[in-house]
């Protein structure tokens, strides 16, 4: 039974300020960062908020990406709750340090604003910097609107911090569709995230000269693949931890996201596309067009890549004849990381044509008439005319 | 002054690590750990002293240990000291131990950050001028003419061409509150400067020469001669800097270069002229930190 709420404040703001704010409101004890080109606004809302006192937690400006993970996660092994925030260049620079904070269960969280990781040198939207880190050990979830953005982080938080995870997490967004527009948002009360996020006591990892522990040991073969199997049953574990999350998140807070997966109109599809971060705004519309035009189309949208829905995506398979999957980044010499694993997820589970849709790549625009044209691909696949396994959308020279 | 008869007999870096006979980098740590007591978290990055102390599931050092990564000795010593301080326990010393390579070379970009923030912790660069872990390769702490693996001995080059970098004097740039140099052959000093670096707050950076007999091709019982005899020949100077004062601890005997030089195996290809260049080297950089003593009086 939903209990009766007091009318939670309304804000226009961007996903920047979205992402800082629903970090202010897990009152991390410290806060690294490092603007690197192209830097975000997450990490100034932040030093603000400390500034005008309604934060209080260390801000460490530190010399690059890869220190302000470093010190989140000496911070984090010493015991306190951490932040940082990145995107394109800054996440390639951490990448050493990303699976140092895995491989230690850390369960630091970082927004990350989905950018194009060069070159080309560019400053939008292509999610080639945070697919390459699929194999770091970190959890991920893409955001479809800034409301989201600050509600995951809340979650990120949670699900990172239960003792059955112990991984840290990113929060991705798609750079400047999310991160520097703004729209209006619910802001949950510092009450609220306190009686949801309870502080942060770990029991696994902590440097505390009265209990001496030993976090970073050199390791013989004898133990480190016993390590890369609990790091592999914590990712598989989060998912029923993000199950449990979305739900009590929804019940305290109003908002129900689905968990590693979101679906609509989904119930009578005969075909499915995937979506992955703000390209699912647009799709839902392009959905309501097809099937005002009695095209029984559905649409996923992934919310979770680590860890992968694969259950949820046998079950969707199960159901289709056709299933498309969008991707903002390419696996050179193979094709978007969604669309090859769920090939992968739904293989021997389901025999139907699987195509994947590259479109948007390095912050061009995916307009309704682009998810049209993976629609209409799916729709032909059902049909058994599938033309390619992987088409490019809106490249010039290529036919869609 | 605490000598050494006076240090307590407890070990907090134990007996037991596997570092190579006559190891310098070993003494520096057994010393400090003396020196910085139990409510100390040490820092090492990968380096050989993680190796020799912390393979798991040993560990050399009875207080609370971490290791990440290679170059970002400072920053981490920092998160955590920081964090120690949200913990309430202020009281705790953090102690970054880094080889030369980690601290010179990769680690210099993380060792100047958290030195402009004047960050609350000691950083001590155990300096055995190369690449040991590794495989002995240069650094650029390695000093002119020496052998290394990639300094090697040819027929057109022979050695490291370039001098040693001075790292004390960029710290000593960064205007912290204690600079100072040691060596594990004057103990008495070294206690002194890590006592002062421990009562000290903000950041503090110790240089202590610790020779690898292993990567300087020496005989294992010469370490502490040869940390000796680069201080009496002038090539190693033991200096302090103090809340802006600079002091030269002890005046080098400047006893002739060669008998440091020709009980190292990474030396043994130098030629006579090699020679006078490092005796040259030697005044230049002794006029210099007389410079010092009056600029930063």
């Amino acid at each position: 039974m939903m209990q009766a709420k007091a009318q939670p404040e309304k804000r226009i703001v961007t996903g920047d300020y979205a992402a800082a704010y629903g970090a202010l409101l897990c009152r991390p004890k410290l806060i690294a960062a490092y603007p690197i080109t192209p830097q975000t606004f997450i990490v100034e809302h932040l030093s603000e908020f400390i500034a005008d006192g309604k934060l209080d937690a260390d801000y460490m400006a530190v010399e690059s990406e890869h220190s302000a993970m470093s010190a989140c996660i000496a911070a984090e092994a010493t015991g306190v709750r951490t932040h940082t925030a990145t995107s394109s260049q800054g996440l390639a620079l951490m990448h050493e340090a990303l699976f140092a904070a895995a491989g230690m269960s850390l369960p630091i969280v970082m927004p990350v604003v989905n950018r194009t990781l060069a070159a080309p040198i560019g400053i939008c939207c292509e999610h080639n910097d945070t697919m390459p880190e699929r194999d770091s050990g970190w959890l991920q979830a893409y955001c479809e609107d800034n409301q989201e953005v600050l509600d995951m982080v809340i979650q990120a938080y949670k699900i990172a911090e239960d003792e059955r995870v112990l991984l840290p997490m990113m929060v991705c967004l798609d750079a400047f569709i999310l991160s520097h527009t703004v729209e209006p948002i619910e802001f949950p009360d510092q009450k609220t995230v306190d009686a949801f996020l309870p502080p942060y006591k770990p029991k696994h990892a902590y440097l505390d000269p009265d209990d001496p522990m030993v976090i970073g040991s050199f390791s013989p073969p004898e133990f480190i693949q016993e390590v890369r199997y609990q790091t592999e049953m914590s990712m598989q574990r989060a998912r029923e931890v993000i199950g449990e999350v979305t739900e009590e998140f929804a019940d305290k807070f109003g908002r129900e996201y689905g968990g590693l997966i979101d679906t609509y109109r989904m119930e009578d599809a005969d075909v499915a596309l995937m979506t992955i971060g703000t390209v699912t705004g647009t799709a839902r519309d392009v959905v309501d067009t097809f099937r005002e035009k009695g095209k029984k189309v559905g649409l996923v949208k992934l919310r979770f890549f680590r860890p992968f829905p694969t259950r949820e995506l046998i079950e969707i398979a199960q159901k289709v004849k056709a299933l498309g999957v969008y991707d903002r980044a390419n696996s050179f010499g193979s094709g978007g990381p969604s669309w090859i694993e769920t090939r992968h997820a739904v293989y021997g589970h389901a025999n139907i044509p699987i195509l994947g849709f590259l479109a948007g790549l390095g912050g061009r625009d995916v307009t309704p008439e682009d998810v049209g044209h993976m629609f209409n691909h799916v729709l032909d696949a059902a049909k058994g005319e599938a033309k390619h396994p992987v088409t490019w959308i809106g490249t010039r020279g290529v036919e869609p | 002054m605490t000598t050494v008869k006076e240090l307590p007999v407890e070990d907090l870096y134990t007996s037991g690590h596997t570092a190579c006979p006559g190891c310098g980098g070993a003494i520096v740590a057994r010393i400090a750990m003396k020196v910085f007591g139990p409510r100390t978290v040490v820092y090492n990055p990968a380096c050989c002293m993680l190796i020799f102390s912390a393979t798991y599931p040993l560990n050399a050092f009875k207080v609370p240990y971490l290791q990440v990564l290679f170059e970002n000795s400072a920053v981490c010593a920092a998160g955590v000291k920081r964090a120690l301080k949200r913990l309430g326990k202020d009281d705790v010393n953090v102690v970054a131990i880094a080889g030369d390579g980690g601290t010179a070379d990769i680690g210099l970009q993380a060792l100047s950050g958290a030195a402009e923030r004047n960050e609350d912790i000691t950083y001590i660069m155990y300096d055995n001028e190369a690449y040991m872990n590794t495989g002995i390769q240069r650094s650029s702490a390695t000093p002119f003419g020496a052998w290394t693996t990639t300094t090697p001995v040819g027929s057109v080059r022979a050695g490291k061409v370039e001098y040693k970098k001075d790292v004390p004097r960029i710290m000593m740039a960064h205007d912290v509150p204690y600079v100072a140099t040691a060596s594990i052959a004057f103990p008495t000093d070294f206690i002194k400067k890590l006592e002062k670096a421990k009562a000290k707050k903000g950041f503090r950076y110790l240089q202590v020469l610790a020779p690898c007999p292993t990567g300087w091709k020496a005989e294992t019982s010469k370490t502490v001669e040869l940390a000796k005899l680069a201080v009496d020949t002038g090539l190693w100077t033991l200096f302090e800097y103090e809340d802006g004062k600079f002091t030269i601890n002890r005046v080098p005997k400047f006893s002739p270069v060669e008998d440091y030089l020709k009980q190292q195996g990474r030396f043994k290809h130098l030629t006579p002229d090699d020679i006078t260049r490092i005796q040259q080297w030697i005044k230049t950089k002794w006029a210099r930190e007389k410079a010092l003593e009056q600029v930063y009086k």
